[in-house]
């Protein structure tokens, strides 16, 4: 009983082992996209899109080893609201560069 | 009869309290995910302008990646730290809980003392938050960040208060797993601001 007050239903249930693993994760997916731009690599897309995949693999590290998001009944909601945000984020940040860039060219902000 | 109603009022009480638990850490849940939103439209807004430099100083010319590798590895020890703060309060230990949480702190203050030295410096050179659209749009997200930092801060002193008067009471470890969440939550969102801003500026 007094180890369920412990845990409130959607509480963080962690261990020390998680936390580590999620930490040694964390810092060679951070290390990977600082390496290769202070080492002055050329800027290209295949550095761009380096940066962006190791961005959200970090992003899914933190969650699952940080955050202890999952798919238990317990998490459901939790997790369920946050994919709800990605898309929102998604539509949010995608449609207002798309629809700004359009807007540069019909404008000729460019000459 | 009315004691044994009473007791029963009691018990009920107690099994609804236990469930409110979950419903604040959801509902505290929902409040970080739309802060999400407003470091989305942020981001939208520092990528709009993200060349908009008035012939002015750009990124380049002033960006130190060393400085930000050291600020991103104090947030991120101070995601683990704030772990190791959680673990004492499944063991019931509130030393380790104080003695994590001091730790946290002193990471969280070093990250926004850099960050500050930063916009300082940033702006002794010419580069303030009014100097152009990029400039202005940069202060807006890194600094809605680093304001969050300082909430989450002041948070961790408050409860530390709490601590000291009600111990390890239930309400308390509701609070500190709510913290817990907007902790890390603010470590997840410098990953973006590291990547997107310093790292993107200075290719």
């Amino acid at each position: 009983m007094e180890d369920n007050h412990a845990n409130p239903g959607g509480a963080a249930h962690g261990s020390l082992r998680q936390y580590t693993i999620g930490l040694i994760l964390s810092i060679v997916l951070t290390a990977i996209p600082f390496g290769l731009v202070m080492t002055g690599v050329q800027a290209s897309l295949m550095v761009f899109t380096l940066i962006i995949l190791c961005a959200i693999a970090q992003i899914f590290v933190q969650l699952v080893f940080f955050l202890h998001m999952s798919m238990e009944s317990e998490q459901i909601w939790n997790t369920t609201s946050a994919v709800f945000i990605v898309l929102i984020v998604a539509i949010l940040v995608l449609g207002s560069i798309w629809i700004m860039q359009h807007l540069n060219h019909n404008m000729l902000m460019g000459h | 009869m009315t004691d044994t109603t009473f007791h029963n009022d009691i018990q009920r009480d107690d099994h609804d309290h236990h469930d409110y638990d979950g419903d604040t850490l959801l509902g505290f849940w929902i409040y970080i995910l739309s802060d999400c939103i407003l470091f989305a439209s942020l981001f939208a807004t520092y990528a709009v302008l993200s060349s908009s430099f008035a012939g002015g100083l750009t990124p380049k010319d002033l960006f130190d990646l060393k400085l930000v590798l050291g600020e991103t590895a104090l947030l991120l020890f101070s995601s683990f730290t704030f772990g190791l703060v959680m673990l004492g309060v499944q063991r019931k230990c509130i030393k380790t809980v104080y003695i994590w949480l001091a730790v946290t702190a002193v990471l969280g203050v070093a990250f926004l003392g850099i960050e500050l030295y930063e916009f300082f410096h940033f702006s002794h050179l010419g580069a303030g938050p009014t100097s152009s659209a990029y400039w202005s749009a940069f202060y807006a997200l890194v600094g809605t960040h680093g304001l969050h930092v300082f909430a989450g801060l002041l948070w961790m002193a408050v409860l530390v208060f709490h601590f000291l008067r009600d111990g390890l009471s239930q309400t308390n470890i509701v609070r500190l797993s709510c913290l817990s969440l907007f902790w890390h939550f603010l470590d997840v969102i410098w990953i973006c601001v590291f990547s997107v801003v310093y790292l993107m500026g200075v290719m």
